[in-house]
């Protein structure tokens, strides 16, 4: 079982990597997609070994809220930026910024070292740092993209690898916050991307990184 | 001692005869994939029968390189199956001449060799498309290196018999996150070092957009079959690495009876046409990229093995 979470982890890892670097918005939001299922998959895995009903309704809720509800909503809300516009310009190029995010590992498993030398539970070991990774990868992913929809995916990046490292340490959080917390993600990630679609409106782009100075008209 | 070596000859064989089979069935899988009907999937053979009688024309400008570099191209993937598991679990008789590094030279001194040929004639083409195939090249370098860093180092080993071993036994091994990772990364290699889709067109006939075709435009008749003939070796060998290493190590004689081993033969046809389903498909769905944005693709590759890297040492495994 350890097995299967070290895959689902490595996997999570991965596609973080993609969602930093990947050129085309629609394939971010597809990897954004496995990302989801990678993260139900591991809390059923856990919710498995601890025989918790909480993390089942986790994986449920992460299933339904952002595996499947936030990238339709994404889909249909801006679907003309995702065909129109195919390529995501970026504040460095690629493999710079890649090699960064690798960089970025390993800072997250030396951030979380100190507390897994406490910790004695397996999967602890295994998701606390990728989590970790999770959240920086997506914090860079805002930093260094140039176009709202990836800087959106940036943050529920942020959110997945918060969860993913949530899940193993609080094996049975209160159902009230697990509700709230995908809840919030929707609110967010509707705000967002209305917004998105507003500045497209009226300005033609999305490219949020060179709206830098504010107009007065 | 006398059987090994015997085994061992039979392997080489079987990479000779077969590999122009595998590329025949990927040239006819393609076609049908796009409702045409096809060549023969014995069409290679065939070239290369053709291109063994046809008379070679050398230019006067070249020199030895461009004679002697056909057959360097043809016997530096013998040399490699001789060292590989194709058939048989147990390492056999030049099993322990180099490992998957010293594999990975011999391979590159072919392709040192093609590049300098295709500079010899002249030929304005030849060139261009070898100072790509060398681009293409070290940037696949690095990741060939990382990958082999990261078997090394979860196995203990760099002979691809031990390796094979470590990732079955037990089976969850096989889950392991940076075996599966090192699987992508090797992949993602495959379809550079090979000129398939997202890097190069292998069927492509228009010389400026050429890759890895395009160093042997100059060669004719028995210079081009054996070149031809080399190329497919080469790609049978690396699917072997791929295959009987790192994604599917079963159906592999593991005793000394002569029938296993000819059981073997059919059983590795049969693995490799099931990648080659799965190739095909990956070659349908994707365009080719733009020449500059490979070193992104290579850059996926090398960031995927150096994650399996990271993953194998900050001991996130199960």
């Amino acid at each position: 079982m350890t097995q299967f979470n070290a895959l689902m982890g490595g996997l999570f890892i991965l596609t973080a990597f993609g969602i930093v670097g990947l050129r085309q918005i629609l394939g971010s939001l597809r990897l954004f997609v496995a990302q989801s299922l990678l993260l139900a998959a591991s809390a059923f895995i856990l919710g498995a070994t601890h025989a918790s009903v909480h993390l089942f309704v986790v994986a449920g809720i992460v299933l339904v809220v952002k595996a499947f509800f936030i990238p339709w909503l994404l889909y249909r809300v801006l679907s003309h930026e995702l065909h129109a516009k195919r390529e995501i310009e970026q504040a460095l190029d690629v493999t710079t910024s890649l090699l960064l995010a690798a960089g970025l590992t390993v800072i997250a498993y030396f951030l979380v070292n100190p507390l897994l030398i406490a910790a004695s539970d397996p999967f602890i070991r295994i998701n606390l740092p990728v989590g970790m990774a999770g959240v920086l990868l997506g914090a860079y992913a805002v930093a260094v993209r140039r176009e709202a929809l990836p800087q959106l995916l940036g943050i529920l990046t942020m959110e997945n690898g918060a969860f993913f490292a949530g899940i193993s340490i609080a094996s049975d959080l209160p159902l009230l916050t697990e509700l709230a917390a995908a809840f919030d993600v929707l609110i967010i990630a509707v705000v967002v991307g209305l917004l998105t679609r507003r500045i497209h409106k009226q300005v033609g782009t999305t490219l949020v990184g060179v709206m830098a100075r504010l107009k007065e008209e | 001692m006398g059987e090994k070596i015997f085994f061992n000859l039979i392997q080489l064989l079987v990479v000779m005869v077969f590999s122009p089979l595998i590329k025949g069935i990927i040239d006819r899988l393609k076609e049908m994939v796009q409702s045409k009907r096809g060549p023969s999937i014995l069409q290679p053979y065939r070239d290369i029968w053709k291109l063994f009688h046809k008379d070679e024309v050398v230019s006067e400008q070249s020199s030895w390189i461009f004679r002697f570099t056909p057959y360097v191209c043809f016997t530096a993937p013998m040399f490699v199956s001789l060292l590989i598991p194709v058939l048989t679990d147990y390492p056999l008789f030049f099993a322990f001449m180099a490992d998957m590094l010293g594999g990975g030279f011999v391979l590159a001194l072919a392709g040192f060799f093609a590049t300098l040929a295709a500079v010899d004639t002249g030929n304005p083409y030849g060139p261009m498309g070898a100072s790509r195939t060398r681009m293409v090249g070290f940037l696949a370098e690095p990741v060939f290196m990382i990958v082999f860093f990261t078997v090394s180092f979860v196995a203990g080993s760099t002979i691809p018999y031990i390796v094979q071993k470590v990732w079955i036994t037990p089976l969850a091994n096989f889950f392991e996150p940076s075996h599966v990772l090192v699987m992508l990364a090797f992949l993602m290699l495959i379809l550079a070092e090979n000129g398939r889709i997202p890097v190069d067109n292998p069927s492509g006939h228009f010389e400026l957009a050429m890759i890895d075709e395009s160093k042997g435009l100059e060669c004719s008749g028995r210079a081009a079959a054996l070149m031809k003939w080399g190329g497919c070796m080469k790609f049978f060998v690396l699917l072997c690495i791929f295959l009987n290493v790192l994604v599917t190590p079963w159906g592999l004689a593991s005793s000394g009876s002569v029938w296993e081993v000819l059981l073997a033969v059919p059983l590795i046809l049969f693995k490799m046409i099931l990648f080659i389903v799965v190739l095909v498909m990956i070659e349908s769905s994707l365009a080719k990229l733009r020449l500059y944005r490979i070193t992104e693709f290579m850059g996926a590759a090398f960031i995927t093995c150096v994650a399996a890297l990271l993953l194998q040492l900050l001991e996130i495994q199960g």
